[in-house]
């Protein structure tokens, strides 16, 4: 088996409290491959900030290891921070400084001292070349966004963990930062990403993580987790009288927008839909079949509360 | 566009298909993470000198005018030593103990509360070069505080122009308290969660202890109890030491005020070591 770019050994997370014991996770285990665009889902609070402070080592685990291309995080945390960029949630900036020192004193800390050349490629990707000189409180939230993203790539690390980089920031900003970040994806990069937007994910990682109460409740790629998880959906505008007949009463999913949603299971079961239709003369102005998306089974995972076996 | 996989000998070290084993880092890169965060620090509060070391002089100053003029014919505190040249080594060392602890407590709240410390720690950079860049740069302020305020208190006293005695004690006593007290604010950075309660540990702990060190008055003048409760204060020796070093007197034996403060000094700096290593408040 190849060096894994993360691997995750069944870490736990608990915080004490008042009432006992927070437990942030439990038991977790993933492995993320060298060269992946990984993406960890989960809603507020499902532990996936916890997961990446103690890959980050901001965080320490309770139980378990963590290991960043070979390197314990705790062990070996030299090693492991060096492999390592993370863009963290919190919009954070020092007030003191401007971008260019900002950027300057980073790489400093990862022990690069004559890195100008590269500090000037990441500012002109991420279009700061005209902010170098101002300081950062001057800067616009989405400014301050794209500093948070070149102090993670300052030393070029093969591993880079972007928590919600794209919340709160402009379509601009989002789809310039994600063309350069797919770049950095192709050059060999490994991406782990922790978004709320789920048609990002689905665009964007090959491999995707569900967390839910501290679990992985799915781990999977992205194509077989939209396979195996959801079904056929057909959305049809009809033009009757009266109820919806029988057999789309059972498949019924929603009406949205005068559109009745339902769940077809298979391709094949189209037919059986139709004929329905025919059979109670309603009419069909409009007929819309497709796959659901990963939000779909985002919500029917949460929903469901069961877990997968993971992959 | 470099290739970044082979951008650095940094990176691709750690791509390596080792196992975790104790690998480290070169010498010289150490150095350099180690350097940029004490050169962070001092740019910090360079890019602030008005606050951080213009006002503590002037306040400085503001005392021996005040306390010097009312007190200059009341109070003979050595034999054959003015009040005022008794009181500059006492306010020289006075800035210096309070903009050390100034300096690495303030630097290390506003991080965690403004959340940029995560720039600190996600870097390779150990908990004792953490420390170290802390206190070396809350020494670097306290020194840069105290040589001010002795330059103006000598323009402004120039009818005690101090030469001291013993310039080895003044260094000493100066290097040492200020590591001291940089470390103290280690110690109260890391422990406070808000302002507020760092503000309580400045003004209910160092403010008093400094201020009833002997400072503005020389503590054999005191009753017997005050005196012996004197000695309890770790901040006495620091400033009597340093008085010694100007005058080739002082209440206690330098000697002993060294061995106080190398002793407080040896436990403040084992506390905040202990608490940086286990990540205490920091890496929860």
């Amino acid at each position: 088996m190849s060096l894994a770019a993360i691997e995750v050994e069944a870490v736990s997370k608990r915080y004490p409290t008042r009432a006992g014991a927070l437990t942030a996770l439990d038991d977790v285990s993933l492995r993320v491959e060298q060269g992946e665009f990984f993406g960890l889902l989960g809603p507020n609070g499902a532990g996936k900030t916890s997961l990446i402070s103690i890959i980050a080592g901001l965080a320490r685990a309770s139980a378990g290891t963590v290991r960043v291309m070979g390197h314990d995080v705790v062990a070996d945390y030299r090693a492991a921070r060096l492999a390592l960029g993370v863009v963290p949630q919190e919009l954070v900036f020092d007030p003191f400084f401007s971008v260019r020192e900002t950027l300057r004193i980073q790489s400093g800390y990862f022990g690069l001292q004559a890195n100008e050349d590269w500090i000037d490629e990441v500012m002109e990707h991420l279009d700061l070349t005209s902010k170098a000189g101002a300081n950062m409180r001057s800067l616009s939230g989405g400014m301050k966004r794209r500093v948070l993203v070149a102090q993670a790539l300052v030393h070029k690390p093969p591993v880079i963990v972007l928590d919600e980089p794209t919340a709160g920031v402009d379509v601009e900003l989002r789809q310039g930062l994600w063309a350069f970040i797919r770049r950095l994806n192709r050059e060999g990069h490994t991406i782990v990403l922790t978004t709320h937007y789920l048609e990002e994910a689905q665009e964007l990682c090959t491999r995707i993580a569900m967390l839910k109460g501290g679990r992985v409740i799915a781990l999977d790629s992205t194509r077989a987790l939209l396979r195996q998880l959801a079904d056929v959906r057909m959305s049809l505008r009809l033009r009757m009288r009266g109820p919806l007949p029988a057999l789309l009463q059972q498949q019924l999913v929603e009406i949205r927008d005068e559109r009745v949603v339902l769940r077809l299971g298979e391709p094949a079961n189209v037919e059986a839909v139709l004929a329905a239709c025919r059979e109670a003369g309603v009419a069909i102005d409009e007929i819309e079949v497709g796959h659901a998306d990963l939000e779909d089974v985002f919500l029917q995972l949460m929903n469901a509360g069961t877990e997968r076996s993971v992959a | 566009m470099n290739d970044l996989r082979s951008g650095g000998d940094l990176v691709a070290r750690s791509m390596e298909a080792t196992p975790a084993t104790a690998r480290s880092l070169p010498a010289a890169n150490r150095w350099v993470g180690l350097r940029t965060l004490l050169f962070k620090e001092l740019l910090r509060f360079w890019k602030v000198s008005f606050q951080t070391i213009a006002a503590p002089i002037l306040t400085g100053v503001l005392y021996l005018l005040v306390f010097g003029h009312v007190l200059e014919s009341h109070v003979e505190a050595f034999p054959g030593v003015s009040y005022i040249a008794f009181l500059i080594p006492g306010l020289v060392m006075m800035s210096v103990l309070q903009n050390a602890f100034a300096n690495s407590s303030s630097s290390l709240i506003q991080s965690k509360i403004t959340g940029n410390l995560v720039f600190v720690l996600l870097p390779p950079l150990s908990h004792a070069e953490f420390f170290a860049a802390y206190v070396l740069a809350a020494v670097t302020r306290g020194l840069a505080v105290g040589l001010g305020v002795f330059a103006v208190t000598m323009w402004f006293a120039p009818g005690a122009l101090l030469v001291p005695k013993a310039p080895l004690w003044v260094l000493a006593f100066a290097l040492a308290g200020s590591a001291l007290l940089g470390i103290l604010g280690v110690i109260a950075g890391i422990v406070s969660d808000k302002f507020d309660q760092l503000a309580a540990f400045q003004n209910f702990i160092i403010m008093p202890a400094t201020f009833l060190s002997g400072v503005f008055y020389s503590v054999q003048g005191l009753p017997p109890f005050w005196q012996a409760i004197s000695h309890l204060n770790p901040f006495f020796y620091m400033i009597d030491g340093f008085r010694y070093g100007f005058f080739a007197q002082s209440d206690v034996s330098p000697w002993i005020s060294l061995g106080v403060v190398g002793a407080a000094l040896a436990v403040a700096a084992s506390i905040a070591l202990r608490w940086l290593a286990r990540g205490y408040k920091i890496r929860n």
